[in-house]
């Protein structure tokens, strides 16, 4: 009963949620939407069992002094910190209705000169792994790659001002080669092509999921097992 | 001084009769000077008001879930032509036809269709469309009663519902057959064959094996074909008695993804291996997330990397950290704009679907099996919806037949989505 209760309210939430899709009358209209509102509810009580896990993992870590346990303590530190600070609103606006994030709060300047450099110095590591990844993806060492190198070749070069001027003295006979043309061709047609049978794929592919999962066959929800 | 008393009144009364005399003439002169000009404004207001709009069309919009009137018109003669001075128009309502009119929007000039989302249902209202030009407008006779209502079903959705029925009859019979035990055939997945290897490689090394289900919540369906696929992984990873670490951005998927592995490790037979942090919570912020994989990455050199889910611009990230370190990675996403990535950097890639059917795959169960074929030959029906399309379309351009246009406006009907 353990399990076949939560298979049954799968079954019915799930085929109403695909009913609610053809049906636009009340209460199928609203039911993606409070849903939706549930889930997010669960999930703020789900966010303390998060928070709890992480205190636990770490803390745990620092009390056994586990390799790099000082990692732990930067990060149970600055949890605590913010949690705290964002928590009593410090140097915020007094009472309950005072925003935790308004001008001269603690919480706010954290976030903006703590926290935001923080994130935007990962994110610019991105440049650097798309240079080293498009190195070794572009190497000609078979025919699909040289292919590939090609084509990055003719977008690179295409979708810059350089491009046009690589081939603006080819006769109109011949424009279909201009180096920009080339590479609006490959975007517009073989990668359109490509990205639509992949779409496909997956919608099928979250079909079957999805019924898997409706039917019972699939319920990683319980645990994975029968 | 009797003389100087009647002297003043004599004279006052002479002031008093020319203050009245001025007073009539300059009455008389002002009702002259606006009768004046009333006649000289006159043609000019005529001049400048626009010609109403028809007489507005209304009506229930259909397939919806009520609150909503749809409301067309005629343009004003002068909105494009004639006087061509036509800005736009207000959309008045009311609730009786002789009542009062209220504006509830504006649309501009050219515009003749207005979707009116604030009424409620079971109230009959009256429209009228003023058109207007600049300081003057004429407002439209009012239109005929209508009331707002719910529908019980989407006719415009009717597509996508014959479609849905298909796929999922196909799938349906397709589990059925597979229940019943007749042999499946389901094609070689390269990135799935490599999960033996992967998981054999980390136990020669007696290294980790890190498993990312993506950053999404479990309301995604590829976060819960990560956790699904976390569940045969652990299985294999428990017998081998391997050390699994599994890092999420997201709490209801560390309660999910925790239950999975519990379950895949008393499955295996090895409960004893099975700790609690084995899954653990880091943070819901994409980029802090990031830091703590690489981070783990660096340090930990996990023999194996599995990033399994959604992934947005992180995915590079991750998986040229991990080839830096040398792992072994399987990645498999369902966001288009992320596959390159993954195929630049890792080693295996499940790209679209195959991450949807990896967990069928390697429980090898059945049911879930036949899922996929079920999925197969719905993709067998796409195929030949997109070859028919594309055959009428082109003989459309070639013979310019009606007939085969008809069949091609057909085939887009059937294949668009109207949301």
């Amino acid at each position: 009963m353990r399990r076949r209760i939560p298979i049954i309210i799968t079954f019915v939430v799930g085929t109403a949620l695909i009913l609610a899709m053809f049906i636009p009358h009340a209460p199928f209209s609203s039911l993606d939407e409070n849903l939706s509102v549930y889930f997010d509810i669960i999930a703020v009580f789900a966010f303390i069992l998060g928070g709890g896990n992480l205190l636990r993992v770490h803390l745990t870590k620092i009390q056994r002094k586990k390799r790099d346990w000082q990692y732990s303590f930067i990060t149970i530190t600055g949890f605590l910190f913010m949690l705290l600070i964002g928590f009593f609103k410090v140097g915020g606006p007094p009472g309950l209705r005072g925003d935790f994030l308004a001008e001269g709060s603690w919480f706010r300047f954290m976030f903006e000169a703590v926290f935001n450099p923080l994130q935007a110095t990962m994110f610019s590591l991105l440049a650097f792994f798309v240079a080293s990844a498009a190195y070794r993806a572009f190497r000609a060492k078979t025919k699909e790659a040289t292919i590939l190198l090609i084509s990055a070749f003719i977008i690179l070069v295409g979708r810059t001002p350089i491009g046009h001027y690589f081939t603006f003295w080819l006769p109109e006979q011949l424009e279909f080669l201009h180096i920009p043309t080339l590479a609006n061709w490959i975007m517009g047609w073989p990668n359109t092509a490509g990205q639509r049978a992949i779409m496909i794929g997956i919608a099928l592919g979250v079909i079957a999921t999805s019924l898997r999962i409706i039917l019972g066959i699939e319920r990683p929800y319980l645990g994975a097992e029968k | 001084m009797l003389h100087m008393e009647r002297a003043c009144l004599r004279y006052g009364r002479a002031t008093l009769f020319y203050v009245v005399v001025i007073l009539v003439f300059s009455v008389g002169l002002l009702s002259t000077a606006a009768a004046q000009e009333e006649a000289f404004l006159r043609p000019l207001v005529a001049e400048q008001t626009p010609a109403p709009a028809g007489i507005p069309e209304v009506h229930d919009t259909p397939y919806d879930a009520g609150g909503s009137i749809t409301v067309s018109w005629t343009l004003s003669p002068d909105d494009g032509g004639g006087k061509n001075h036509v800005s736009g128009y207000d959309i008045l309502r009311s609730t009786s036809r002789d009542g009062v009119f209220e504006t509830v929007s504006s649309v501009t000039m050219g515009v003749n269709q207005y979707v009116d989302t604030s009424t409620e249902d079971g109230i009959d209202y009256y429209y009228r469309i003023r058109a207007l030009a600049g300081e003057f407008f004429s407002d439209s006779p009012p239109s005929m009663a209508v009331m707002s209502s719910q529908q019980w079903y989407n006719v415009e959705r009717s597509n996508l519902l014959v479609i849905a029925a298909i796929l999922s009859f196909f799938i349906v019979f397709y589990i059925t057959r597979a229940k019943k035990g007749k042999k499946l055939f389901i094609r070689r997945i390269a990135g799935l064959e490599a999960v033996d290897e992967a998981v054999g490689r980390a136990t020669e090394m007696g290294k980790s094996i890190l498993y990312v289900p993506g950053i999404q919540d479990l309301d995604d369906v590829q976060t819960v074909a990560g956790i699904t696929i976390l569940g045969s992984l652990a299985k294999m990873i428990a017998k081998y008695d391997t050390k699994l670490d599994v890092p999420v951005s997201r709490s209801m998927v560390l309660a999910a993804a925790r239950e999975t592995v519990k379950q895949s490790y008393l499955s295996a037979g090895r409960p004893d291996a099975y700790n609690d942090d084995i899954v653990h919570y880091v943070t819901d912020e994409q980029f802090g997330y990031v830091a703590f994989l690489d981070g783990t990455m660096v340090r930990d050199k996990p023999a194996a990397c599995f990033y399994l889910g959604s992934f947005f611009a992180e995915s590079l990230i991750l998986a040229e950290t991990g080839n830096s370190i040398g792992a072994i990675q399987v990645a498999g996403t369902a966001q288009p704009a992320q596959l390159p990535f993954f195929v630049a950097a890792c080693d295996y890639t499940l790209i679209g679907e195959e991450l949807f059917a990896a967990s069928a795959y390697l429980s090898k169960e059945p049911r879930a099996l036949g899922s996929l074929k079920g999925a197969d030959a719905g993709k067998v029906l796409a195929s030949l919806a997109i070859g028919f399309g594309v055959l009428f379309e082109t003989l459309r351009v070639l013979t310019g037949s009606p007939a085969i246009a008809k069949a091609s406006d057909f085939i887009i009907r059937l294949f668009s989505l109207r949301f």
